[in-house]
């Protein structure tokens, strides 16, 4: 930055960046203030407040923080909606909606299996490898996790069995695009088609038509003693899932990981700059092989957290796309552990939500699940800060 | 020569084309390995699949061999065998008229996955682009009742063309102008497709058969709409003329793509963007116009399903479709290439068939252990296309075989 940048720019508290958060913040209010424990019933506190938001997102982008600044103005006319829209509505359709201890519940259920994918998905890309196949593992985890845990009678055992059968396809993944040099997004197809068939074709050859049985042993819940009677706390993480709590934890700890430890910028290195990695005696081709199996374990958890924690039975094709979420939550996080768990809670947040909107209308609800793949949509065309990813993904490292 | 010189040539040219392909786009690199690769390759990828599948049903007891005959019987295709004859014939007949109505989108998304390629695109998005293809044909088909026949379905197909091209359009538009990854992009198009699918058929939507307001499903066609049946009967569902539709855009898109000069301009920036531009072709239009392309072959392919046997679309079936997705396996079994799509298209399109349970003897082989089957077939085949190296080793020795029967004939020549 020159001598002349610093000079034009006001004083901090003023700069267009501030001004820009301050009106995301201020559409935020704009909408929360019409919704319980607040319950304003009239929309004029709403349009002021989305009207000073517009304005601080209008300075903003003038001012040069383009993203920001045409982000809050588009949250701040979305606000400007929603808040109409509960204004207009009863007060006992809006607290039955927005009871926060049971949407921040459901958030965190909806998120867990997301987050450790998401995570998996973080670790791969950020080796230089694409994993279009995070619903595959996923799927090998959801029906191998509750295949042990029905056959070896305990949850912990099918979690091992969950995470080993989601390693080994991704062990096959790596093969491909690692040392077959394959064109990865085409592997990740072939992983995903694959996992559909394993798993279906084992459930049924197992199962049959009558499904798994009833009483398979299921991932405990969390009680938290202290809080677990305590009005918000204890309805929204008193009695969590053991997976969810180790997928919160996961974050802090790959984040340091990634950024703050010697094997964390390895990692990285050989996902941006294999050739200058491998210059400086980096073993590149292991730790691709085992940042792709790793993810795939992860990616399992998460679909054995679906499987043997959530429903606690199987049945084809569970997870849905929920493998593709996870890839969009990565982008949307911008390859980051901490940005994953927000773009995760985010969509969490609005799969709780659409669980019970049908209150409302069930049209709506459904348009609703299209959330998540529309705002990472926008996020990867840049309007709310570029997502860029690791340099060197996809392309396979080939030794000199 | 001696034969020292020719394995050394030999290397030569594999080390050119090694740092060659470094410089190409991805696709472009698997779909250059790919076409060179002949027809070797594909038919090996498929009995290896189709082999470690056998070993699979071989595992959980079952006889592979038994299990592949029932399959093929489920397909139809022995109708073609001229000593197949009285009811086993007509049954025969019935069969692989399914078989060629499952084949018909199939060509269709194949061609839609295949030219993106060729743009040096990867294309993920045909399920996106056939869903939106479809609610158009649906919403064409069951509205505007009393139009002439010829005219509504071609209202009908080219709406559905129309929806998808624009569908691919906003993924090329995207990439074309902030530089999004196409691959993203359309993953993410796919799911808003299915999910606006379903709310659109869904209770309360605003596409919702009005006459069944308990059902998640749309409108019926209206009889002007339905293509004709040509082979079969009609109301058991016999071979609509979809399948000439999708042989007439086999040949579209051939001559698009050789006997053009847009197909010129996007092989040019499919095999490298940066010597296109350098060309004068405009890589970001070109990129566009391949997108809309493949939008409107994925279109066609819901027209032809939605008017040739569906005629209305339940939400599960937006949601349960793959068409779409085994595109993909299509085109880069088909090596993407006019003609290998097609055959490629008849062998999943046979699959699917053959393994369903209405085509299946369940006293050979569980119909649904056999679509699970088909799935892991279709996987492994995908698999192993993925990987270039595969194909190379084959084509080294292929050419080398070449080579020396070359060298061998023109001595003989000499000699004599």
């Amino acid at each position: 930055m020159s001598v002349g940048t610093i000079a034009l720019t006001p004083a901090r508290t003023g700069s267009p960046k501030t001004v820009g958060i301050a009106g995301l913040i201020l559409a935020v209010v704009a909408w929360v203030i019409t919704l319980p424990p607040f319950l304003v019933r009239s929309p004029v506190p709403s349009v002021i407040l989305a009207l000073l938001a517009m304005l601080a997102g209008s300075i903003a982008a003038v001012g040069g923080e383009r993203r920001i600044g045409i982000g809050a103005f588009l949250l701040a006319l979305l606000a400007l909606g929603l808040a109409f829209g509960n204004t207009s509505s009863g007060v006992a359709h809006l607290k039955l909606v927005f009871t926060w201890s049971i949407l921040v519940a459901a958030m965190l259920r909806y998120a867990t299996p997301l987050l450790f994918a998401a995570l998996g998905g973080i670790i791969c890309e950020r080796s230089g490898v694409i994993n279009i196949g995070l619903e595959g593992m996923m799927l090998m985890g959801a029906y191998f996790g509750i295949y042990g845990a029905d056959v070896l009678h305990s949850w912990a055992l099918g979690c091992l069995v969950a995470v080993a059968a989601g390693g080994l396809l991704a062990l096959a993944h790596a093969v491909f695009s690692i040392h077959l040099r394959a064109n990865q997004v085409v592997s990740g197809t072939g992983i995903n088609f694959l996992a559909v068939g394993i798993t279906g074709y084992f459930f049924i050859a197992q199962y049959g038509s009558n499904g798994t049985p009833s009483g398979i042993s299921q991932v405990p819940n969390v009680k938290l003693p202290l809080i677990q009677h305590v009005g918000f706390f204890g309805g929204a993480i008193g009695n969590t899932n053991l997976l969810t709590w180790i997928a919160l934890l996961l974050v802090p700890v790959l984040s340091v990981f990634l950024f703050r430890t010697r094997w964390g910028l390895r990692l990285r290195a050989v996902g941006e700059k294999p050739r200058a990695a491998d210059t400086v005696g980096l073993p590149v081709i292991p730790i691709r092989y085992v940042a792709v199996v790793t993810s795939g374990m992860l990616a399992a958890l998460g679909g054995a957290y679906l499987s043997v924690a959530f429903v606690g039975s199987f049945n084809q094709d569970m997870t849905e796309g929920r493998g593709f979420i996870a890839l969009a939550a990565v982008i949307f996080g911008k390859w980051r552990p901490a940005g994953a768990l927000i773009a995760t809670l985010l969509f969490g947040f609005g799969s709780a939500l659409g669980d019970r909107l049908p209150t409302f209308s069930q049209s709506a609800a459904t348009l609703f699940q299209a959330l998540p793949y529309v705002l990472t949509l926008v996020a990867v065309a840049g309007v709310v800060g570029r997502s860029r990813a690791p340099a060197s993904i996809g392309i396979p490292y080939v030794k000199e | 020569m001696s034969t020292v010189d020719e394995e050394t040539q030999g290397e030569v040219l594999a080390g050119e084309e090694d740092t060659a392909s470094a410089s190409l786009t991805s696709p472009a690199r698997l779909g250059a390995y790919v076409r060179r690769g002949g027809v070797l390759v594909p038919i090996l990828t498929t009995l290896i699949a189709f082999i470690v599948g056998g070993f699979v049903v071989l595992l959980t007891g079952h006889d592979p061999f038994s299990t592949y005959k029932a399959i093929f019987e489920g397909t139809g295709l022995q109708w073609l065998f001229p000593w197949v004859s009285g009811n086993a014939r007509s049954t025969a007949a019935f069969n692989l008229q399914q078989t060629l109505i499952a084949t018909t989108p199939l060509i269709l998304v194949g061609l839609a996955v295949a030219f993106a390629f060729r743009a040096g695109l990867f294309n993920i998005g045909g399920q996106g682009q056939y869903t939106v293809g479809g609610i158009t044909a649906v919403w064409i088909g069951s509205s505007f009742a009393g139009m002439s026949p010829v005219l509504h379905i071609t209202f009908a197909i080219v709406g559905a063309a129309l929806a998808g091209a624009v569908w691919a359009g906003i993924a090329g538009l995207l990439k074309a102008t902030l530089g999004v990854n196409e691959v993203i992009s359309t993953i993410m198009l796919n799911w808003i497709a299915i999910w606006g699918g379903v709310w659109l058929f869904g209770l309360g939507g605003p596409l919702q058969n009005p006459h069944q307001p308990s059902v998640p499903t749309s409108s019926q066609v209206t009889a002007s709409a339905k293509l004709p049946v040509f082979w079969g009967n009609a109301q058991l569902q016999g071979l609509h003329i979809g399948l000439f539709i999708a042989l007439a855009a086999v040949l579209v898109f051939w001559v698009l793509l050789n006997r053009t000069r847009l197909g010129y301009e996007v092989r040019a920036v499919g095999l490298n963007p940066d010597a296109a531009s350098y060309a004068g072709i405009g890589v970001a239009k070109n990129y566009f116009r391949a997108m809309a392309i493949c939008g409107a072959f994925a279109g066609i392919a819901a027209a032809m399903d939605i008017l040739g046997w569906k005629f209305s679309l339940f939400t599960n079936d937006v949601q349960a479709s793959s068409v779409g997705f085994l595109g993909i396996a299509v085109a880069l079994l088909g090596r993407n290439t006019a003609v290998g799509v097609v055959f490629a298209a008849l062998l999943f399109g046979a699959l699917e068939t053959g393994t369903s349970d209405r085509f299946l003897d369940p006293s050979v082989f569980d119909p649904n252990l056999a679509t699970n089957l088909t799935w892991m077939i279709q996987g492994l085949i995908v698999l192993l296309v993925s990987t270039d190296v595969i194909a190379l080793k084959v084509l080294q020795s292929g050419r080398g075989i070449r080579l020396t029967f070359k060298r061998r004939a023109k001595r003989e020549e000499a000699g004599a």
